[in-house]
């Protein structure tokens, strides 16, 4: 009894408990970035392709060609029950998920299969894999090669002169994209510009016919441009529509598919481990930094990262001058009292105020009233079709500096409090006004704890996804908000962001069995987008306080 | 024990290497005045009815026990005290026969014109160059040679120049305490003030620190008048050619050094200086 309560005096439980609670929040955080990466990551390996009898019942069997993507236990008993006869003397038996593709031919691209009443299975070299543009992975056998129709090679050889025909469609492929989006994108653009300017002219009931002219002059050299283009294009279009490939699928149906089509085509059973390993980065980096395909569920998320980077820098950009002014007058020059205690409490509490009703808030005030206003104003000729009077990555950047501006605030105003008052009497004395000793002394020596106030900002805003919904993403933005044409940074586009691509994806997919890796691998992104932009915030913390050590002692 | 080695604590006026009081009130040329002084922090009086003439390139020291209001007093000169909520001042100082305290005086500009050196040294987390450039910016001074010439003129003066030479472009926070405070005083005298307050300047250092800053102050009163707040009376009487006694608020007696140490008219004074309390 005495050693129980000497041992609780001893502070020893105490410390044990505090460690318990440090290793337990450790353990959480790990587990969930492992979860996360082993799910996400995973996605992209190129697993072997199995080939199989799968006997459904003791007279019908079918073929199956696929990629094993889960397997999990079941109980004999459910199985038994859903008509399937199994023998078999275990109370479990397993369960693949097969990603079995052809969803062209299938009409879905999953299939689950038991696998006791798997026979045969085998892992052929010629199994062929095509990643395409169109409904999803193709797995099969590669029968011929064809060009303009004509079959130019079989079998073994269809397999040599694949590859650099695929390169070639890409190359032309990635130039056709380069016209579409950035030639023809410009002129698009400026064809809009001259519209509106037009548009102008007759609300000004301007009737200057050189104007009138020079505006028909200028379509008229678009129009050109945009002939010349179309022309390339339809040049390219042919060149990559020469070729294609017939293949087998499992039930021995063939199948033409044009190469421009075509993303890649690999044999997964006959590859290495190094030459797997290279091709698993391949995809990660096409996952990174291409734009999304097929609803999403396919592709890369590169618009998705972009919008969400852009966005918060821009919210960062609006918040950090804003919250220092606002605390820099808390602090400073306010007459503290009453008033000002109740203005700190009110700031606090927007701190607390859900996500969701800044969205409300944004919707109501920056788009309809704001964003209305300034269509009213500025672009009458756009109308009635609206320019900032709807969502767009301005009004999600000011609804989440709104957001974020009382934690900017509050370790703002905490920074400007540690600065010890023999500074400030220290620049005073020297004839300094109290404004000069604001920006001379004061501010540089409290950019450390605003930074750290844009650091927790930075945090808070990154993965925050309910608001954005109301104020500017959305689904597939066609155009990134920032670009070649004059003025680069559009900011009344909407935009695309990862947290809502992670709803997007996880419950709008059509396709959820091949949506759900890339919810994990997405989240990973965001992770790691959110960890970059802080360590960058960091990184300029840590400088500016090495810069600016305040006194000791 | 005779009387006056008593009274300066064993001190010998005559050994603290100073010239001999050559002082005369009467013909010293004024720079401050201080007239019918009050000053209360909301309800509680500071100061009370403080009446002193203090004279141009002189040194005068303010001793007293802590709380005295000698530094309350001296903050006046430069008005530091607006910084602090609550207080008012009645009576008027006057700079050069002006008064401080009008409404036309630009509080900026006189702080220029009246230095001050605190308790802390508080260099600002800047290089050595830039705590030193700082009021000559302030100024709008951008004359990259003016300000290097400048800034070595004040750094000799503050006879730190031989020390941190090398070093103008480093942090001022890397100086050693006595370093820090000849580096504020540097700073102060860098705009070239007329009078540079000293606020227990040497309280926060070591011996051999504040050797160098007494010479440093002896050096600096060719230029400048000095007014000094110390704690220390063998400081005061080494450095000043004047010393003011203050007790609770009160200007107790105020004359030429040497006469206030070896023969203070007052029996609180001599009280104090024997070190009966305070």
């Amino acid at each position: 009894m005495t050693d129980i309560s000497k041992w609780f005096k001893s502070g020893q439980p105490w410390i044990w408990l505090n460690a318990a609670a440090v290793s337990t929040s450790l353990i959480m955080v790990f587990g969930l970035v492992v979860l996360i990466a082993t799910r996400g990551l995973g996605f992209f390996w190129p697993a072997d392709v199995m080939k199989a009898d799968y006997q459904i019942t003791s007279e019908s069997s079918v073929f199956l060609i696929g990629e094993i993507v889960e397997t999990e236990d079941i109980a004999i008993q459910r199985v038994r029950d859903g008509g399937y006869e199994i023998d078999s003397n275990d109370e479990f038996i397993q369960r693949h998920l097969i990603k079995t593709g052809n969803r062209d031919i299938y009409g879905s691209d999953f299939q689950l299969v038991f696998k006791p009443l798997l026979t045969n299975v085998q892992f052929p070299e010629e199994i062929i894999a095509i990643e395409r543009r169109e409904w999803g992975n193709f797995y099969g056998y590669l029968k011929s090669v064809k060009k303009k129709g004509e079959i130019i090679a079989e079998g073994e050889e269809a397999k040599n002169v694949l590859p650099d025909l695929i390169d070639r469609v890409s190359d032309i492929f990635a130039e056709l994209r380069v016209i579409q989006q950035q030639d023809i994108g410009a002129i698009n653009y400026s064809m809009e510009k001259l519209r509106l300017k037009k548009r102008r002219l007759e609300l000004d009931n301007d009737q200057d016919p050189g104007k009138k002219a020079k505006i028909a002059s200028q379509r008229e050299t678009l129009d050109q441009k945009y002939s010349v283009l179309q022309k390339k294009m339809t040049d390219l279009q042919e060149q990559i529509q020469r070729d294609s490939i017939v293949v087998e699928a499992m039930n021995g149906e063939q199948l033409e598919v044009s190469l421009q089509n075509i993303v890649h085509a690999y044999y997964p059973n006959s590859m290495s481990v190094l030459g797997k390993t290279g091709f698993y980065f391949a995809k990660i980096w096409e996952f990174v930094s291409d734009e999304p395909r097929e609803a999403n569920t396919e592709g890369g998320i590169f618009p998705a990262i972009f919008g969400t980077v852009m966005m918060v820098m821009l919210m960062a950009v609006l918040v950090t001058p804003f919250g220092v002014v606002a605390a820099v007058y808390l602090r400073e020059y306010a007459k503290q009292g009453p008033i000002v205690r109740v203005i700190r409490i009110a700031v606090n509490n927007l701190a607390g105020v859900p996500s969701i009703v800044y969205g409300v808030f944004g919707l109501g005030f920056f788009v309809y009233f704001l964003g209305g206003n300034i269509d009213a104003l500025f672009f009458p000729e756009a109308a009635p079709a609206p320019v900032f009077g709807t969502p767009g990555i301005l009004w999600s950047s000011l609804t989440l500096a709104l957001l974020t501006l009382p934690v900017v605030i509050v370790a703002t105003e905490e920074g400007l409090s540690r600065i010890p008052s023999s500074i400030r009497e220290g620049s005073l004395a020297l004839g300094a006004t109290k404004a000069e000793t604001l920006w001379r002394t004061i501010l540089p020596m409290a950019s450390p704890a605003m930074m750290t106030g844009l650091i927790l900002a930075v945090a808070r805003a990154a993965g925050e996804v309910a608001p954005l919904m109301l104020v500017g993403v959305v689904k597939l933005a066609p155009s990134l908000p920032l670009d070649g044409n004059f003025p680069f940074l559009h900011m009344e586009r909407k935009f695309m962001h990862l947290g809502f691509h992670i709803y997007d994806v996880g419950f709008q997919s059509p396709n959820v069995e091949a949506a759900r890796p890339l919810v994990y691998a997405t989240s990973l992104l965001l992770i790691v987008v959110i960890v970059l932009l802080n360590l960058l915030a960091i990184t300029i913390r840590n400088r500016l306080r090495e810069r600016y050590k305040a006194l000791e002692s | 024990m005779n009387k006056e080695a008593q009274l300066t604590h064993g001190m010998k006026m005559d050994e603290l290497d100073r010239p001999a009081s050559k002082t005369d009130k009467e013909q010293e040329e004024t720079c401050l005045e201080v007239n019918n002084l009050n000053l209360f922090y909301s309800e509680k009086q500071a100061l009370s009815d403080i009446n002193m003439v203090m004279a141009r390139n002189r040194v005068t020291a303010f001793i007293g026990p802590s709380g005295c209001g000698k530094s309350t007093l001296l903050r006046c000169f430069n008005r530091m005290n607006d910084l602090v909520d609550g207080v008012r001042i009645e009576g008027g100082i006057s700079l050069d026969g002006e008064n401080i305290f009008d409404k036309t005086i630009n509080v900026a500009e006189l702080r220029r014109r009246v230095g001050m050196v605190f308790q802390k040294p508080n260099p600002f987390p800047k290089t050595i160059y830039e705590n030193v450039a700082y009021g000559m910016r302030l100024q709008g001074v951008k004359d990259k040679r003016q300000l290097d010439e400048s800034i070595k003129k004040a750094l000799q003066g503050a006879a730190l120049w031989d020390e941190v030479k090398d070093r103008l472009h480093e942090s001022a926070l890397g100086l050693s305490g006595g370093q820090q405070q000849r580096l504020v005083i540097a700073r102060a005298i860098a705009v070239e003030p007329e009078v540079l307050l000293l606020d227990e300047p040497a309280s926060a250092l070591d011996p051999i620190s504040t050797l160098k800053i007494e010479e440093l102050i002896y050096e600096l009163k060719d230029r400048y008048t000095i007014v000094i707040v110390t704690h220390n009376m063998q400081q005061a009487a080494r450095v000043s050619d004047y010393t003011a006694f203050m007790y609770m608020g009160e200007l107790i007696e105020y004359d030429d050094t040497n006469t206030l140490f070896t023969n203070p008219s007052r029996k609180k004074t001599e009280d104090y200086i024997t070190g009966r309390y305070g």
